[in-house]
């Protein structure tokens, strides 16, 4: 069974050998050490930058440009916020050249809090990125579609953003990724053999991954969401890392007799509004949930959308479960747990919401 | 035509043909501007003995097999050269649903051809800097004779990306095939560069990289000409960068914003035309009817542009992926 960083690397081999994937670079990410998060080891295509963002997101503008296919790191969400205006720049090429060019790029980037990385390795970047037009953008929450989002922005000719929530990164799935060894830990032993670069030195230096045979172009459409558990009292939407949590909190609730429908977003943007309307039609009761500081935050938009389509449909104020609106996420346990949504918040929030409803 | 390849005449009248006609188009956008016809002038008035040169040594063409232009806002003179139709910035000027650049929905000098690869010139100071690094990798790997060709100011080379140009262009073993250009007009919009800057010349930076560099009076047609097809020629055959600052007169000022008025100081035209004319290659009527010839032709142009069509509003949101038309949610 993968990790998400392996079904990441499976996708990027993939891509490199099928899909014309011909750069893999930022910090790092090369040899020797395949990625902080060991999410591009093996890869033939990557390779190593200068500690320098804004010139991995220029080459990769004009990598793209160039018609090369690519997918830069930025090593954390967190060290991003200095290329902003050149995300900007990515996301109006077409536009301000009135269609004249396209850019296939993505920028992957390991994001939000969940391993104590305190306050410059916990930022998320999801309500900063969903202000930028022009992007497609994703935010894996499982092994499998982490596989198949990454084909899907790899196959995209618009510039895609690929967040990775490094709380899950180590985190397995339960559902294999076509390909893959067997689910079992047999399946993850193996795996791990194969692609994953030994830590000893004197190993690693002749190390040579040894990739899966089978596996395939699974893709997950940009656009769609997933709905994840079912249920008729409550919709839940989240992403990243408060993702299973909802799950969780959901199983739990439902010994108390609640139900709460669990929707995956997947997409930031162009997002499944369908299936959010059609989910609260059902439930007529909503809580958005993530991790990004609650103001102007992206849950925000989704409420104001649930609002001026959906009013009359809700017998219950919808609400957002956010981040605190602080500068920074506090190192010490007591405190990140404070600053950003838990499954006990999680399932607090989901239990207001239906028991205020009409 | 190269380094070593002396110029004919017909060539010199070729290049003077071009500067006049790129001077009389920003002269008339500036009008345009100052007439209503437009909402913001900027432009390369005074660079034309560096910028006709350029534009003409530029491997033309898309794809890989041809130079990558990542140009600054005051590149007319370079886009005529290599065979624009003026008709083009006149239509940005007074952003037309007919403007091929933007369809209307940028400044004028804020041109893009993707037949030409001329990534789309946008206002970010020196984010082109970067976005060079990116074609520089392609055609590094492509080998070809193509090169990436980089513009940009002096005041600009202060921001970050230019340093980061410097430093990916000359990683060990991994070289780019970068022209890196500044064209130095000794300031910013109104700060000098004398007051923020101490190195002597901008080229000295690249020095510490290993960098070949040089240092050019750019106002002059037959040094410019010289020095950009030996950059050339180097950065085309050792697949390394090179570094050419290029000093250069602003005639009309910054832009638009500051008022777009004649400024006295040296025009490259004017010493070009004597030049010239002690070569025998012009005489006064020949100047005059260049002149006229430029003239009247593109004040046929703007009266056909003042009648084409403004872009339609319900269009603002098309493209804002690719070949997408219409609101995208
Ligand atoms: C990043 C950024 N900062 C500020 C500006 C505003 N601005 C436009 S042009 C300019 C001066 C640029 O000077 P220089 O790089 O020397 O180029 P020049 O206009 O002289 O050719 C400034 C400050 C901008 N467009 N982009």
């Amino acid at each position: 069974m993968a990790t998400y960083a392996q079904a990441v690397r499976m996708a990027l081999h993939y891509a490199e050998t099928h899909l014309g994937l011909s750069h893999v670079f930022g910090q790092d990410v090369g040899a020797p050490l395949g990625g902080v998060f060991t999410a591009t080891q093996g890869l033939k295509t990557a390779w190593n930058t200068p500690l320098d963002e804004r010139g991995i997101i220029g080459a990769a503008i004009g990598l793209a440009m160039a018609g090369k296919r690519c997918v830069a790191e930025i090593q954390f969400c967190d060290y991003i916020f200095n290329t902003i205006d050149l995300l900007k720049l990515a996301g109006n090429t077409c536009w301000s050249s009135n269609g004249g060019w396209c850019l296939p790029m993505t920028v992957m980037t390991p994001v939000g809090s969940g391993i104590r990385g305190s306050i410059y390795h916990s930022h998320s970047f999801d309500a900063m990125m969903t202000h930028i037009p022009g992007w497609k953008i994703v935010m894996p929450s499982n092994p499998k579609e982490a596989y198949g989002l990454m084909l899907a922005c790899l196959q995209d000719q618009n510039p895609t953003m690929y967040l990775l929530p490094k709380a899950l990164i180590y985190g397995k799935g339960d559902e294999a990724i076509p390909g893959e060894p067997s689910l079992d830990q047999e399946g993850s032993k193996q795996l791990r053999e194969m692609i994953d670069k030994p830590v000893d030195p004197r190993l690693a230096a002749q190390w040579e991954p040894n990739w899966p045979t089978g596996l395939t172009d699974y893709t997950v459409p940009i656009g769609q969401g997933r709905i994840v558990r079912e249920g008729a009292d409550i919709t839940v939407v989240s992403y990243g890392r408060t993702l299973p949590l909802c799950v969780k909190a959901a199983h739990r609730l439902a010994e108390q007799g609640i139900e709460a429908e669990v929707i995956d977003l997947r997409t930031l943007w162009p997002y499944d509004w369908e299936l959010i309307a059609t989910s609260i039609l059902k439930t007529h009761a909503v809580l958005y949930v993530n991790e990004d500081t609650e103001v102007t935050n992206f849950g925000e938009h989704l409420i104001r959308r649930t609002v001026d389509e959906l009013f009359y449909d809700l017998l219950a104020k919808p609400r957002l479960l956010a981040g605190e609106f602080i500068p920074g996420i506090g190192l010490a346990h007591t405190l990140e747990q404070a600053s950003v949504p838990q499954l006990e918040t999680i399932e607090k929030a989901i239990s207001e919401v239906v028991a205020g409803k009409l | 035509m190269n380094a070593a390849t002396p110029l004919a005449s017909s060539d010199l009248l070729a290049i003077y043909d071009l500067m006049v006609q790129s001077r009389i188009l920003e002269e008339q956008l500036i009008k345009m501007f100052k007439q209503g016809h437009g909402f913001f002038w900027i432009g390369g008035p005074g660079e034309e003995a560096f910028n006709v040169p350029l534009g003409k040594l530029i491997k033309k063409g898309q794809g890989l097999d041809y130079d990558f232009l990542h140009l600054h806002y005051r590149s007319n003179a370079v886009l005529l050269a290599m065979g624009m139709d003026p008709v083009d910035p006149i239509r940005q000027m007074r952003n037309t649903a007919t403007d091929t650049h933007s369809g209307g929905r940028n400044f004028c000098g804020h041109l893009s051809k993707p037949e030409w690869n001329l990534t789309p010139i946008t206002s970010p100071i020196e984010v082109q800097y970067v976005t060079a690094i990116g074609t520089g990798i392609a055609q590094r790997d492509h080998k070809t004779d193509a090169i990436t060709i980089v513009t940009g100011g002096d005041a600009g080379t202060a921001e970050g990306d230019f340093a980061s140009c410097l430093v990916w262009s000359t990683r060990p073993g991994q070289e780019l095939p970068i022209l890196i250009i500044v064209t130095n007009n000794q300031g910013g919009i109104s700060t000098s560069y004398a007051t923020q800057h101490a190195e002597r010349h901008i080229a000295d930076r690249a020095k510490a990289f290993g960098m070949k560099t040089n240092v050019i009076d750019g106002n002059d047609v037959m040094e410019s000409y010289a020095a950009i097809a030996e950059a050339m020629h180097y950065v085309r055959t050792e697949r390394k960068p090179f570094l050419l600052e290029a000093n250069v007169s602003r005639l009309y000022g910054h832009s638009s914003a500051s008022g777009a008025n004649f400024q006295a100081e040296e025009d490259p035209i004017a010493r070009f035309r004597e030049c010239l004319i002690q070569q025998n290659v012009l005489d006064v009527t020949s100047i005059k009817e260049i002149e006229e010839k430029h003239t009247q032709a593109i004040h046929a142009l703007i009266s056909q542009v003042l009648t084409e069509r403004m872009p339609d509003p319900a269009s603002i949101f098309d493209y804002t992926y690719w070949q997408q038309k219409g609101r995208v949610m």
